[in-house]
């Protein structure tokens, strides 16, 4: 029997996902164009009556982004420069039709390698927050996305928001994306960069890489580099031993590998040659 | 709402429905199939195209990925509701300006931009762009739509004549949503007809235990295969050469071939578990290679080496004249599949009238598609009756039959009418492609720049059948010079069979592939001459009065005008270009012969007036977009001397409407064209023996009176008296026109066309030499028309043309398996067109109608080398093989910096 369940509470959907396995739905921007059909088949749960996953709230220790927010709403809200980023990808994400629909854990629960709110949230320490019948749990955005297509959801479990903790809102950020044509387009490679500077020297560094890898990658070494060196030196910092390593591109329709190591590079550099705050020497 | 629901509540254009549909359904089935809101279109069903975007409490969504679920107790608007008696500011606005051409992503624009234009009432042009970038369109170049959008001037036409940029004469439906495209036929208990097709390019099959299949599906379904096909189950568009089965038979020669029919009830269809469907395949290797096609086993047995067909044209000796050349430049390009990606994906239904078959379907040659169904039926033509719906968009693939001996079958064999919609996916593994290209060039010029002689070999991947690969094979020899004079000259073209998907017609037969070569070629012999580009090419320019490589003597000759009307541009672009880094400017010509190579091939049209006083034009040629409804009607009331809007349009269908060819090879304004014009001037010659008026009375016809007006007064005809003709006309004409055309011999001597058109383009480009990411900046584009006879349509086909060329140049790349849907397979959006200049060129023909020649195909024939030219202006980057992805450019530079 198949059957569509669009509860209003929470604990009404934690409740029968414990019950049977089911597709759990929100924009469906992902779902619906994985299949052929007329209709979502199999048992449906569908989030999007569920007010208490979307939208944006304040905590105590940083901000909760509710997993239904959709791109659209995140383009409303008043928030931080270091969620500027977050923005920018989002008014890339496909088209104004699905910015009106996607949500964020769609994107995230959908693990694609091109997702573009995967490198943003990265570069803003992100957690998720993983909701069941027996509880929440937490854990980090890079420990959740596990492979292409696959995360660390279990057996009963929704993604219910994504948390960015206070010291990831420092500073100011840039999100770059590359694609082949304007709008509607699957990333060949984007990058998403965080920068905090005191005094003109860098005292934050966030950068992550997109659709270079089975999942998105902050780069560790650049940061380590970048950390404590002066602003102005951020884009010639960039070399290629310190972001490759971290990568393993692929060759598909869109782009060789090699052409992805060298382009991520140059749009590391350009989005950190962006967040050089004005006034400090080149 | 927390349990499965049986009634759903929705609010659609203010009104309440409450429906017993699934809540996962797509919103777009629902509106469509439940509500009979057919306004809404479907292009994709996985959110590329944006065809189906409605206004979810004001904000657009894709209707194909909403579960209508999420729309139940929210506010709905679609395409319907935009207009009341009166259609809306914004459609009218699109009317004026052409926004609409085939019209299929019309109502997924004008929702797109109802909700930008409430939110911000006077957008930029940027602001526009954005806020439509999410719906395809694959007809306008989008410049027409962003002009309607953000309130740019229209056009302002005085009367109907020729000249005027009247707004389409069939366009009113597009812009109100209520236009029937081939999806949108739904006969009342139509079975749902969907095919199984392979998934291997090359394998046998067999088939199971259909019955047990049927009866595991619970019932109610039918299934069809070859062995139900009642006639010779063999088609194609060149009858000599038709080698395409409706349905394999054994084996299946490429990927996403149907094997069978399903046939049943919607639902039941749509519930029938196709994933075990009893078909045993045993694949084995396929030819995908052209390259290896002539030492491979044949696809079929009677075309030995796989060639399907070889075409040459030679005259004096090349290779001599090469060796005597000051310089010579040579190359080789390749090129790869190219998908036509119109919007509305194959769709029709059939049924069956007494002994009539009538199918109703998307196509471009309503002739041809009953002829050939007949034969795959085994009935006669006559018991065949083929009416177009309207097409969301051709471009060649159209030509070909898709759903028609589908349906065909399916009503014929159970008495039922049947309908088919093709997927996306299942659009893009069965429909034709432009065909591939290998091609090797040299051309050689003299120490004053002038070209002395050239060669050209092109192997050209046709596919698994024959479909148009002979055209093409033909084409390219003749074209392949480009509009210069060539004194010595030998070019050869094979079409190879291959497993790979079938290729065809797609705007220009294979010319746009040479011309890469060609004009690339051109740059190499200007730079080593020395010569500006701009002018090497005037130089070398044919002119009246000379000899084309075939041998004919040309007439009417426009690419100098049209090179010479880009030179103050190209010396402003130069500049422009020179003053900021890796800017470049590129130039490119074309010319294009219109109509069948070689080939009889003529229109019929018929004109009458009634005895009430309404005046019809039996106008056969099938408008997918291009405006022929529109253009010949102007032709036919200029003859005749009424306005074109007088005319009530008989459209293509072949029970009533007299023979107008295809339409393709950019024939239908010069070829139907000149049958209207002849057949309104004879209607007028009538009128006037029987006014007894002098030759250029006035003639006017209202409310059922038609009078005749010269010097010595007015005449009135008493049209109530004169005795109706069979085709209930008391005054008619019908006239025929065919183009004095000439076959060629094996040297390709002789008169291919009666008329050739041409044009030349200007692309000025942006290179990011890090990312190897091109920007086109701004395109001007000079074609000679001989005579514009609708500069708002003939502006509509430089703009879409170049919309493809631009594609062909920097993204588009089919590649079957891979890339069989709208997000792998990239066609520009609105963020991706530059501005865009139509200059237009009046060197008339001397057999065109009113000097007219054909424009549809030439416009995308010079984008896509003139775009190449300016990247390496630009950069240096000389690429050879296309689309030029940023990957390909990146090497290309790379190459470029590292070479000597
Ligand atoms: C035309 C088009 C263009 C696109 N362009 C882009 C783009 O440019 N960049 C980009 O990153 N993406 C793009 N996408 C992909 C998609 O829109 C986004 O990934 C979007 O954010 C997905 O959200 P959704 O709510 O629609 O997901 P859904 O389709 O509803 O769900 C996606 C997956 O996540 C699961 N899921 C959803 N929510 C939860 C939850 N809370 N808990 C557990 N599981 C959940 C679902 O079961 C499903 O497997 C595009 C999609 C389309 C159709
Ligand atoms: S049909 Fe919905 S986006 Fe194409
Ligand atoms: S008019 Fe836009 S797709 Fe044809």
């Amino acid at each position: 029997m198949v059957a569509y369940y669009r509860p209003g509470r929470l604990s009404e959907a934690l409740a029968m996902l414990a019950d049977a396995p089911m597709t759990v739905a929100a924009g469906c921007t992902d779902l619906f164009p994985a299949t052929e059909r007329r209709a979502l088949s199999g048992t449906v749960l569908d989030l999007t009556a569920i007010a208490g996953l979307r939208g944006i709230a304040a905590t105590a220790d940083g901000l909760r982004i509710g997993a239904c927010t959709t791109w659209t709403d995140l383009l409303a809200a008043d928030l931080p420069p270091a969620f500027d980023m977050l923005k920018q990808a989002a008014a890339e994400v496909g088209s104004v039709q699905i910015q009106n629909a996607g949500t964020v854990g769609g994107n995230l629960c959908n693990a694609s390698p091109a997702a573009d709110g995967v490198p943003c949230l990265l570069a803003l320490d992100a957690e998720v927050e993983l909701a069941s019948a027996a509880g929440h749990r937490r854990m980090p955005l890079a420990g959740f996305l596990t492979g292409p297509r696959r995360t660390a959801l279990t057996g009963g479990e929704l993604l219910s928001a994504v948390h960015v903790p206070r010291a990831a809102m420092q500073g100011d950020s840039r999100f770059l994306k590359l694609g082949a044509r304007r709008y509607l387009v699957i990333s060949i490679a984007m990058v998403a960069a965080r920068l905090s500077v005191d005094s003109g020297r860098i005292a934050e560094a966030a950068v992550a890489v997109g659709a270079c890898s089975a999942v998105a990658r902050r780069l560790p070494a650049l940061e380590a580099v970048l950390r404590g060196a002066p602003a102005a030196d951020a884009p010639r910092l960039v070399r290629p031993d310190l972001v490759a390593p971290a990568l393993a591109p692929i060759s598909d329709v869109r782009a060789d590998a090699a052409y992805r190591h060298e382009a991520a590079a140059v749009l590391v550099r350009r989005a950190l040659a962006g967040l050089i705050p004005a006034g400090v020497p080149a | 709402m927390n349990r499965p629901v049986d009634l759903l509540r929705l609010t659609v254009n203010g009104r309440d429905h409450a429906l017993p549909v699934a809540p996962g359904r797509r919103l777009s089935e629902v509106l469509r199939e439940d509500l009979g809101l057919r306004g809404t279109k479907v292009g994709c069903d996985a959110g590329d195209c944006g065809a189906c975007t409605v206004l979810l409490d004001g904000a657009p969504v894709c209707a194909c990925l909403t579960p209508v679920a999420q729309a139940a107790g929210r506010s709905l608007t679609t395409i319907e509701g935009l207009s009341g008696n009166k259609l809306s500011p914004l459609q009218q606005a699109f009317h004026a300006h052409g926004a609409a051409q085939c019209g299929i992503c019309t109502p997924g624009m004008l929702m797109a931009a109802t909700a930008l234009l409430r939110a911000s009432p006077h957008p930029t042009r940027a602001e526009a762009e954005a806020a439509l970038g999410g719906v395809l369109c694959r007809c306008t170049g989008y410049g027409s739509i962003i002009d309607a959008v953000v309130g740019a001037p229209a056009p302002i036409a005085a009367g109907s004549g020729v000249g005027q940029p009247v707004a389409r004469l069939d366009g009113i439906p597009k812009v109100a949503g209520t236009e029937v495209f081939g999806a949108d036929v739904a006969p009342d208990d139509a079975l749902s007809v969907r095919a199984i097709r392979s998934p291997h390019a090359a394998a046998g099959f067999a088939f199971g235990d259909i019955d047990g299949w049927i009866a595991r599906q619970g019932g109610g379904l039918q299934v069809f295969t070859a062995a139900d096909i009642p006639g010779e189950n063999r088609f194609g568009v060149i009858p000599d050469c038709a080698d395409q089965p409706a349905l394999a038979e054994t084996a299946v020669r490429f990927r996403g071939e149907a094997v069978a029919l399903l046939a049943g009830a919607a639902d039941r269809v749509e519930a029938a578990a196709l994933g075990d469907f009893p078909v045993t395949w045993s694949p084995v290797p396929a030819l995908v290679d052209a390259r290896l096609a002539p030492g491979a086993p044949p696809l079929h047995a009677h075309r030995p080496g796989n060639l399907l067909i070889a075409g040459r044209v030679r005259t004096g000796d090349a290779e001599a004249a090469l060796a005597a050349s000051a310089h010579v430049a040579e190359a080789e390009v390749e090129t790869g599949f190219v998908e036509h990606a119109y919007i509305e994906p194959e769709a029709g239904a059939a049924w069956l009238e007494g002994e009539t078959l009538v199918i109703r379907a998307c196509t471009q040659a309503p002739v041809l598609d009953r002829d050939s169904t007949a034969r795959v039926l085994g009935l006669p033509p006559d018991r065949v009756r083929i009416i177009p719906t309207a097409a969301g968009g051709g471009f060649g693939a159209k030509l070909d039959l898709s759903v028609q001996p589908l349906v065909g079958l399916v009503a014929l064999k159970t008495g039922r009418p049947a309908r088919m919609v093709f997927t996306r996916s299942e659009s893009m593994a069965a429909s034709t492609k432009r065909h591939p290209g290998r091609m090797r060039g040299r051309i050689g010029i003299d120490a004053a720049g002038r070209v002395t002689g050239m060669t050209f070999d092109g192997d050209f991947d046709t596919g698994a059948y024959a479909s148009w690969g002979p055209t093409v094979a033909v084409r390219v020899p003749v074209h392949a010079s480009g509009p210069y004079r060539t004194p010595a000259y030998r070019a050869e073209a094979r079409a190879l069979h291959t497993n790979n998907p079938v290729a065809g017609a797609f705007r220009g037969f294979g010319v746009p592939q040479a011309a890469v070569l060609q004009e690339t070629l051109y740059d190499d012999l200007a730079l080593s001459a020395g010569i500006d580009r701009l002018e090497f090419r005037l130089r070398n320019a044919l002119r009246d009065g000379d000899r084309s490589p075939c041998g004919q003597v040309l007439h009417g000759v426009g690419i100098a005008e049209c090179l010479e009307a880009l030179r103050p541009h190209w010396r402003r672009a130069l500049a422009e270009a020179g003053a900021a880094p890796h800017r470049g400017v590129g130039v490119a010509s074309c010319w294009y012969g219109c109509g069948n190579t070689g080939l009889p091939n003529p229109a019929t049209v018929r004109v009458g007036i009634t005895a009430d006083g309404r005046l019809r034009l039996h106008q056969g040629a099938t408008d997918i977009g291009q405006g022929a409804n529109t253009v010949v009607t102007q032709l036919c009331a200029e003859a005749l001397g009424l306005p074109a809007e007088r005319f009530e349009l008989i459209g293509p269908d072949t029970a009533l409407t007299p023979d107008c060819g295809k339409t393709s090879a950019s024939r239908q304004t010069y070829i139907t064209g000149k049958a209207a014009m002849l057949a309104g001037a004879a209607l007028r010659a009538r009128i006037l023996a029987l006014a007894n008026t002098g030759p250029d009375a006035r003639l006017s016809l209202d409310g059922g009176r038609l009078r005749a007006t010269d010097a010595r007064g007015g005449r009135e005809i008493a049209l109530r008296d004169l005795p109706a003709d069979a085709n209930g006309y008391v005054l008619g004409a019908e006239e025929r026109y065919d183009p004095p055309t000439g076959a060629l011999d094996a040297d390709g001597q002789g008169t291919p066309y009666a008329v050739y058109g041409y044009g030349a383009q200007m692309a000025e480009v942006a290179v990011d030499p890090e990312l190897g990411t091109v920007r086109v900046l701004k395109m001007t584009a000079a074609h000679d028309l001989g005579r514009v006879v609708n500069p708002l349509l003939a502006e509509g086909q430089v703009r879409g043309g170049i919309a493809q060329g631009l594609g062909m140049a920097l993204m588009e790349e089919y590649v079957p398996g891979v890339t069989e849907n709208l997000h792998d397979y990239l066609i520009p959006t609105t963020g991706d067109m530059p501005e865009i200049e139509a200059i237009f060129v009046e060197k008339p023909d001397p057999e065109g109608p009113m000097g007219a020649k054909g424009l549809g195909e030439h416009v995308l024939i010079p984008t896509a080398p003139a775009i190449l030219n300016a990247i390496r202006h630009a950069c240096g980057a000389r690429l050879t093989r296309l689309p030029a992805l940023p990957h390909r450019v990146r090497a290309a530079i790379r190459d470029a910096e590292g070479a000597p």
